[in-house]
């Protein structure tokens, strides 16, 4: 399964990428909406994992734009909100279903991705 | 009715609230780092343990990612002492450089969410006012945030500060849009309240293209 990871923290992104493709996963990944959106129009991808809040672009506008382009993608947003209740409100709104709090635990989002990928 | 010291006080716990939730989501932000690095490590010892040989120089890099985040988590936690203790006194002499560079570290993030970068030109290392840095710091944000509005196509805001003859003068620089705020945009209550408490003036100046806050030290 190919998943594409979008967080502004390179090192962040950078290492989970790798943690995902010891397991198996093919997994790259973009450290702006711009970024992601150029890697999208190049090649195709399953699922990605978005940064909620991102420079000029965040990742609920993200998705919204990923979606326009590959209507069949799962997403999971990742927010480094101290608390999930927050976020769950705007993230309804924009139908994210899966999300996870940072620093994340690569079990639960591989998890999460697979739920995702099987509805 | 509310009082100025009313108002003085909602605005300064809303900045307060707002600096406070940057900060929490920095920090986080460096342990979601060094938490993947433990697990790229574990991940490493795992594939070591069934025959993968382990490569010292990936291992070093982890090594260095890690304390690269510990400087960082560092520096922001210094930041949020730094910041906690500006409402230890209303009145104390404050560094101009000290407080810019403060209120750039502080405000990095929100800058850098609207795409704008923070510049900080302080030449007058030594210059100094008499205020209360936590107000101040308040005001400030209020002005950064107008200015993060304003900020010209290269997106760079410079902030600089100086002594005057009876005070100090705060400015946010290269304010290219600064046309398209409105002259009054800085009337509203609670910062006219703050602005009286401070003893301080904000001005608009779109032809200068630049938001400026001066204060009077009661040092004269």
């Amino acid at each position: 399964m190919k998943v594409l990871l979008v967080d502004d923290e390179k090192e962040l992104v950078t290492t989970l990428a790798e943690r995902l493709s010891i397991r198996g996963w093919e997994a790259q990944w973009a450290t702006s909406a711009e970024e992601a959106l150029d890697r999208l129009h190049a090649e195709s991808f399953d699922i990605a994992v978005l940064d909620v809040k991102m420079p000029r672009v965040d990742g609920l506008l993200l998705k919204k734009k990923m979606q326009a382009i590959c209507p069949a993608m799962k997403f999971i947003f990742v927010t480094g909100h101290g608390s999930s209740r927050d976020f769950q409100t705007g993230a309804s709104e924009v139908g994210a279903d899966y999300y996870l709090v940072k620093p994340l635990n690569i079990d639960k989002l591989i998890a999460k991705m697979n739920e995702a990928l099987q509805r | 009715m509310t009082t100025d010291a009313g108002l003085v006080g909602r605005t300064g716990l809303q900045f307060f609230g707002k600096m406070c939730a940057s900060i929490s989501h920095d920090i986080k932000n460096v342990l979601a780092v060094v938490n993947e690095n433990a697990g790229l490590v574990e991940d490493l010892c795992f594939a070591a343990e069934r025959g993968k040989p382990l490569d010292p120089l990936r291992l070093k890099r982890v090594a260095a990612d890690v304390k690269a985040q510990i400087r960082r988590g560092d520096d922001i936690i210094s930041g949020m002492n730094r910041f906690a203790h500006s409402v230890d006194s209303e009145s104390v002499q404050v560094s101009l450089p000290e407080i810019i560079e403060l209120l750039s570290a502080l405000c990095s993030r929100f800058a850098a969410m609207r795409g704008v970068a923070l510049k900080v030109d302080c030449p007058e290392a030594a210059a100094t006012v008499v205020t209360s840095p936590f107000l101040l710091l308040n005001l400030l944000w209020l002005c950064l945030e107008l200015a993060m509005a304003a900020a010209g196509p290269d997106r760079t805001i410079v902030l600089s500060a100086a002594r005057t003859e009876n005070g100090a003068c705060l400015r946010f620089r290269k304010l290219e849009r600064l046309q398209n705020v409105p002259a009054d945009a800085f009337s509203n209550e609670p910062a006219a309240a703050l602005c009286r408490a401070l003893n301080a003036e904000v001005r608009i100046d779109g032809q200068a293209q630049e938001i400026a806050a001066r204060l009077a030290d009661p040092r004269g």
